[in-house]
């Protein structure tokens, strides 16, 4: 059964608006190595940092703007329906948040990673996302239970719980 | 040349005008501002409001230092490259920012080689008059990072994205 899904290359949609989020999220990008990734933003001049993976723009959002919000909510919605991810990981902001909570409608497992910058405690986003996210991720010790790496998949991430396991830097 | 830059939501003046100032008393001219739309006059210098990824990326290239609020855009963009810089960070109190999470950074990221922080715009100039101190390669060269995240969080990433699960025999050896 584990043989079998491994034969498959996993559908992974990595997620984050740009700025420092995106900077982190590239980060990450070693842990794609082998998947069939899709990168999405919310700038079209980053594609070029994750060449030759496929890019998607997806628009900016922030929770001030209503009318922004709602178009940038449908465009992950779209992508999320459209990509089918198995797996989707995201550093944040708004674009990342709502990408993780259509994931659940299409069975994908979600990995919220907070940012570096919320070094005192976990952001609103990250603090919601923490209830329904598959994994939830701090980058400061501090804020979160040492990650079980040499747990079973079970037990290697429980909904509602924080863990370290490192960080971007 | 220094660059100095305060990211792609909001303007930050506070960091603009003094190091304006600071740039003309010295007759600094070599010097690029990307100010995110400032009311500070800046005739006489390469500005701009905002610039794109690729263009960003150039100017952190051809950087000898970096003068900017704490994003970690910014910060990630110059540890990658080992370029030092000098960071103001924006508080929420005077509506620079959401919250106060550049001063929270900037104590978590105080110490470390390569990065200077200014608590407040009056340190930037003596800050920016020892810059050939920062710009001291032996002193950054232990800065610099490489393009990946930690080994440990690559691995749990990557674990989560193939759903994989450790055979149980590297299990009971990890947990002794």
């Amino acid at each position: 059964m584990i043989s079998a899904q491994r034969r498959i290359r996993p559908r992974v949609l990595a997620i984050s608006s740009r700025g420092g989020h995106w900077t982190q999220l590239r980060r990450l990008r070693r842990a794609f190595e082998g998947c069939d990734v899709t990168w999405a933003s919310t700038d079209p001049g980053l594609a070029t940092e994750v060449a030759p993976d496929r890019f998607v723009l997806v628009p900016d959002a922030s929770r001030w703007d209503r009318l922004k919000l709602v178009w940038s909510i449908l465009s992950v919605l779209w992508l999320v329906i459209r990509l089918r991810p198995n797996a989707i990981v995201s550093t944040g902001a708004a674009p990342g948040f709502f990408a993780l909570r259509f994931g659940k409608l299409v069975g994908a497992r979600t990995l919220w990673l907070d940012s570096f910058a919320n070094s005192e405690e976990l952001s609103l986003s990250g603090r919601k996302a923490s209830s329904f996210a598959d994994l939830t991720l701090t980058q400061w010790p501090h804020l979160g239970e040492p990650f079980p790496h040499d747990a079973t998949r079970e037990k290697r991430g429980v909904k509602g719980l924080v863990y370290h396991a490192g960080a971007v830097v | 040349m220094i660059f100095v830059t305060v990211g792609s939501q909001l303007p930050f003046d506070r960091l603009i005008a003094p190091v304006a100032t600071w740039a003309r008393s010295r007759g600094v001219r070599d010097i690029f501002f990307q100010h995110g739309g400032t009311t500070i006059d800046l005739s006489g210098f390469e500005s701009a409001a905002f610039v794109p990824p690729d263009e960003a990326a150039r100017l952190f290239d051809r950087a000898n230092v970096i003068v900017a609020h704490v994003g970690m855009g910014t910060i990630l963009s110059c540890l990658e490259r080992g370029k030092p810089i000098v960071v103001l960070p924006r508080k929420a109190s005077l509506g620079e920012t959401r919250n106060e999470h550049q001063s929270a950074s900037a104590r978590s990221l105080n110490g470390r080689p390569g990065l200077c922080i200014a608590w407040e715009p009056e340190e930037l100039p003596v800050l920016l008059d020892q810059i050939s101190e920062l710009m001291d390669r032996t002193k950054i060269d232990g800065a610099k990072i490489g393009p990946d995240a930690s080994p440990e969080l690559i691995a749990a990433v990557r674990d989560f994205v193939w759903n994989r699960e450790l055979p149980s025999s590297a299990r009971t050896t990890q947990t002794h």
